[in-house]
């Protein structure tokens, strides 16, 4: 107990720094969790806590994270036509993949936890676990070359606007980790939508275009990778192929139907996730491995989960048979593995802040960001994905569907008195 | 009705439109789908019209389609409720209840009881909700009083007495915050002697003054708000739930032993006190349950982890309270004191108290009487630990805490023992070294299920607002959303709170969502504010 007496030595005054206060008690019941006790009501009380839940779903996520580090230096070699098999040149994929998520991942953190530690200050009270969730979000649904100062303006514009000014964890009603890729959306288009933002490493994506590295490729993995006699980064070598055009298989699926999207990505790839897009979306057995371990420790909604792929299914059969254009041929059970359907699903839209809260609401929640997420990805004239829309779309009437869940209970408990 | 033909049609036209409009299909598979969309709503239409025939048939032989629930498909409102017919009429006598949660502890009691005579007893005005705080009190210190001889009274409700416990001296008059009466205690004599009453229960009117004399109205508790009933007063129904499903409670089976004829007794002059019936829950678990010999009352049987055992949640599963209505419900002892008060004349407040929890050296049952001191009955009882004891009175989800210099309270039948848990831990959120109970999965309890915690009370956490939906819904059997009442109470929204059947919940009832929150939201106390903030309005 030594250590914790002096961990305990350092607490900086409340009144003087409350800023200073603030993050060494968000630290420090990080590190233990706190002696309170039970005073009035259950003298017991359950081992979970805020903190507990949050992590458990930022475990859940990293199978993504490590795909998705892999997939941004594999798409980025594919690009130039090196390296093609999976794991050819492993090394040097996981070390771009680092140069880009690592920075992504301290941006979103430094400028997220700053607010909410500022907020915090300010407010007098105990720092949320809130962004635990977000921050991990975010990363995973960026391009790998977002720039970092737009990552770092979407990062504040959601945590002020979206959370703090709705009075913080537990009040928003939108997704936070949404609305801040909903602000790069609208505000900065080019770097999150069309063939350009997909592949990192590049200015732009057209063919002879010279991959545009840093000291950490140069200078720091190719003096550690030539001391081990590997290959190395090379500029030079690394250039676009003829006839890459970057491209992700919902692009080409909104082009022309699942014939030009498997003409370019095999169906099992589109499953596995050797393709370009945000960065944790792309593997989807990662993603349902998350998904089974929220069920099972019961962290996240199962009944929004499947009330989603049921109306995602169903809307998918209804698109089938109107058969209007080329996307919507494409068989209703092919939607379920494209895109970031499963990512939405199983991170995005079990949210239980922005969710409905009531046990039937949970389903028709699902349901409907199900059919309207459908409807935003097929029938969208300039966009071929749906889900951020969706989600921010029923997020906003997720009390609604609540309120008549509400009603019907108060109705069946008032009549017949 | 119509409108659900209405809308199957539709939608077929529309998709023969749709297929017809696409001209060539594309693939076989899609042809299938469509032909099988097309034969589920045929069939769906078929059976809208079967459905319909039924409940004209049904009205035509003057059956209420309503709420029979008659045809073939459920209504709207029991899909969207968990179980929505329990709100209204009254159900069947068997209930498996499938939400809720045990804890399992540690210090279980063994089932032998023992005598015990403690040397002082007291009762206390705090225990009895909305009794004014100075009552009058009846007797002075160096009195000497009989068990059942008036302690004190209520100014505004005169009629209702309390009384003593045992027979002895009257040591003290306690007072406490602005000179209100904080308790009378009673200096026991060796053996009890009783004070002899009329046992007339020829008519209401007598029981009822007997009752009231005697001091058994007070045994009495009204739902919603869990006061003592006027005694003019009439209630819907009494309920009497026959076991406790709480963790470490006593076994009643235990505590009815011996006293079976007093017990039916007690059911056969409570039967005369309402207009309704007197239900009994019963635990389905217990092949032999004695109360199943029970005759005068409405036996309905419950299976399920507590709160199965909780006499508001079998009162919502049987016959639920809507506001403006008023029960009466009663534990097991309490109705063997009312009906050995008319089948002997003596109001014996003799009483089996159930001594628990990881903390008591030797668990077991203790024969004592109502207001017993606690240091009397913890002679030796706590075990010395490195942390201090938690003593409760009552169980560790919805008990009082309380010291040694206590007495028991008025109702009480059990104390517990538990460590405190004032420390803090290392990453104890994430990676907890002691082992605690929880509903969550992310702990590996549920391959242990017959793991018994020691228990502590430590909070596991920092207050936190609302996150997490839906974990309060599964741990209570009833067709309530937990939350939205909470938020409705906070908000003060009086009509919302009945709207979401605050009059059907009390603190025991919500304890285990108490337990369960993830924000440490103190759930009893706002529930409790809320409820008096209803008492303060009727």
């Amino acid at each position: 107990m030594k250590l914790l007496d002096f961990i305990k030595g350092l607490e900086p005054d409340k009144k003087k720094s409350p800023i200073l206060h603030t993050a060494y008690d968000a630290f420090f019941t990080f590190a233990y969790a706190p002696n309170t006790v039970t005073k009035n009501g259950v003298h017991m009380r359950d081992g979970m806590d805020l903190k507990r839940l949050m992590v458990h779903v930022v475990i859940a996520m990293q199978l993504c994270y490590i795909f998705g580090t892999y997939n941004i230096g594999h798409q980025h070699f594919i690009a130039s036509g090196q390296f093609l098999g999976f794991l050819d040149g492993f090394h040097l994929k996981l070390a771009h993949g680092l140069i880009k998520l690592l920075p992504i991942y301290v941006v979103t953190h430094v400028v997220g936890l700053g607010i909410e530690f500022l907020f915090a200050a300010k407010k007098g009270h105990a720092v949320e676990e809130g962004f635990l969730v977000s921050g991990a979000l975010i990363p995973l649904i960026m391009p790998p070359d977002i720039p970092l100062w737009i990552l770092a303006i979407s990062v504040a514009f959601a945590v002020i606007l979206a959370k703090e000014a709705f009075g913080g964890t537990g009040m928003n009603i939108w997704n936070i980790a949404l609305v801040s890729r909903v602000f790069i959306f609208f505000a900065y288009p080019g770097d999150i939508s069309g063939d350009q933002c997909w592949i990192s490493g590049y200015d732009s994506i057209a063919a002879g275009v010279q991959a545009n590295y840093g000291w950490w490729h140069t200078g720091f993995f190719n003096s550690l990778f030539s001391m081990m006699d590997l290959p190395t980064f090379n500029a030079a070598k690394t250039t676009i192929v003829d006839g890459f055009s970057g491209a992700t298989p919902l692009a080409l699926a909104y082009e022309g139907g699942k014939e030009l999207m498997t003409s370019k990505f095999s169906m099992d790839q589109i499953f596995w996730g050797s393709i370009p897009g945000s960065i944790g979306e792309t593997s989807k057995p990662a993603i349902i491995l998350g998904a089974i371990f929220l069920i099972v420790t019961k962290v996240a909604s199962w009944r929004i989960m499947i009330g989603m792929v049921i109306g995602t299914a169903l809307t998918g059969m209804i698109f089938n048979a109107w058969g209007f254009n080329a996307y919507m041929e494409i068989p209703w059970h092919n939607h379920l593995i494209m895109g970031s359907f499963l990512f939405a699903m199983a991170f995005m839209a079990t949210d239980p802040v922005t969710a409905s809260n009531t046990n039937s609401g949970k389903w028709i929640y699902g349901i409907f960001i199900g059919l309207v997420g459908m409807i935003v990805r097929v029938m969208n004239p300039a966009y071929p994905e749906g889900w951020m829309l969706a989600i921010l779309f029923v997020n906003s009437f997720a009390s609604l569907i609540d309120h008549y869940v509400i009603e019907a209970n108060i109705k069946r408990r008032l009549s017949h008195v | 009705m119509n409108k659900r033909i209405l809308l199957t049609t539709g939608l077929i036209l529309t998709l023969f439109e749709i297929s017809f409009a696409q001209g060539s299909f594309t693939s076989d598979m899609m042809t299938y789908v469509i032909i099988g969309v097309v034969a589920l709503i045929a069939l769906a239409a078929l059976f809208g019209v079967t459905d319909n025939l039924m409940k004209v048939e049904a009205s035509k032989l003057g059956l209420d389609v309503e709420k029979k629930d008659i045809g073939i498909f459920p209504s709207i409102g029991n899909i969207l409720g968990s179980n929505a017919t329990h709100i209204g009429g009254e159900k069947a006598g068997y209930h498996k209840l499938n939400k809720g949660f045990d804890i399992q502890l540690s210090g279980e009691a063994s089932p032998k009881v023992e005598e015990m005579k403690a040397s002082r007893y007291a009762i206390s005005p705090y225990d009895f909700r909305g009794i004014s705080p100075i009552p009058k009190v009846t007797v002075e210190v160096g009195d000497i009083v009989k068990a059942g001889d008036i302690l004190f009274f209520d100014k505004k409700v005169p009629t209702i007495m309390y009384t003593a416990p045992v027979s002895g001296e009257i040591i003290e008059i306690n007072r406490g915050d602005k000179r209100a009466i904080k308790d009378v205690v009673i200096l026991a004599d060796k053996e009890v002697s009783h004070k002899m009453f009329n046992i007339d229960d020829s008519s209401v009117e007598a029981i009822k003054s007997t009752m009231a004399e005697s001091g058994a109205w007070t045994l009495l508790n009204q739902r919603p708000f869990d006061i003592i009933p006027s005694i003019d007063s009439t209630p819907r129904d009494i309920f009497i739930s026959t076991f406790d499903s709480a963790p470490l409670a006593p076994d009643a089976t235990i505590l009815l032993k011996g006293r079976e004829s007093h017990f039916q007794k007690g059911i056969d002059i409570l039967a005369k006190l309402t207009e309704g019936a007197v239900y009994l829950g019963l635990d389905a678990s217990d092949k032999n349950n004695p109360f199943a010999n029970i005759q005068n009352a409405n036996k309905h049987w419950f299976k399920g982890k507590h709160p199965a055992g909780n006499v508001g949640v079998q009162i919502h599963n049987i016959k639920s309270i809507k506001p403006g209505q008023r029960v009466w419900t009663l534990g097991v002892q309490e109705v063997i004191a009312i009906g050995k008060l008319f089948a002997e004349g003596i109001m014996d407040f003799s009483r089996i108290i159930v001594v628990a929890g990881s903390r008591i050296a030797n668990p077991t049952y203790v024969r004592t009487h109502v207001g017993a001191s606690v240091s009397d009955i913890l002679k030796g009882q706590i075990k010395e630990g490195e942390k201090e004891a938690r003593i409760i009175d009552g169980d560790v989800l919805s008990g009082k805490q309380i010291t040694q210099n206590d007495f028991l309270s008025f109702k009480s039948d059990q104390i517990t023992a538990i460590s405190e848990g004032n420390e803090y831990e290392l990453f104890g959120w994430l990676l907890p070294i002691n082992p605690r109970p929880s509903t969550s999965n992310t702990f590996p309890n549920f391959l242990y299920p017959d793991y018994k915690f020691e228990g502590e009370t430590n909070t596991h956490g920092e207050k936190r607002a609302f996150v997490v939906t839906g974990q309060y819904e599964e741990v209570l059997p009833m067709d309530v959303y937990p939350q939205h009442l909470m938020r409705a109470i906070m908000a003060g929204d009086i009509e919302k709170m009945e709207g979401l059947g605050i009059n059907e919940l009390n603190e025991e009832d919500i304890a285990l969502c108490e337990f369960v929150c993830v924000s440490k939201t103190p759930l009893q106390q706002v529930l409790r504010e809320g409820l008096e903030k209803l008492r303060a309005e009727a």
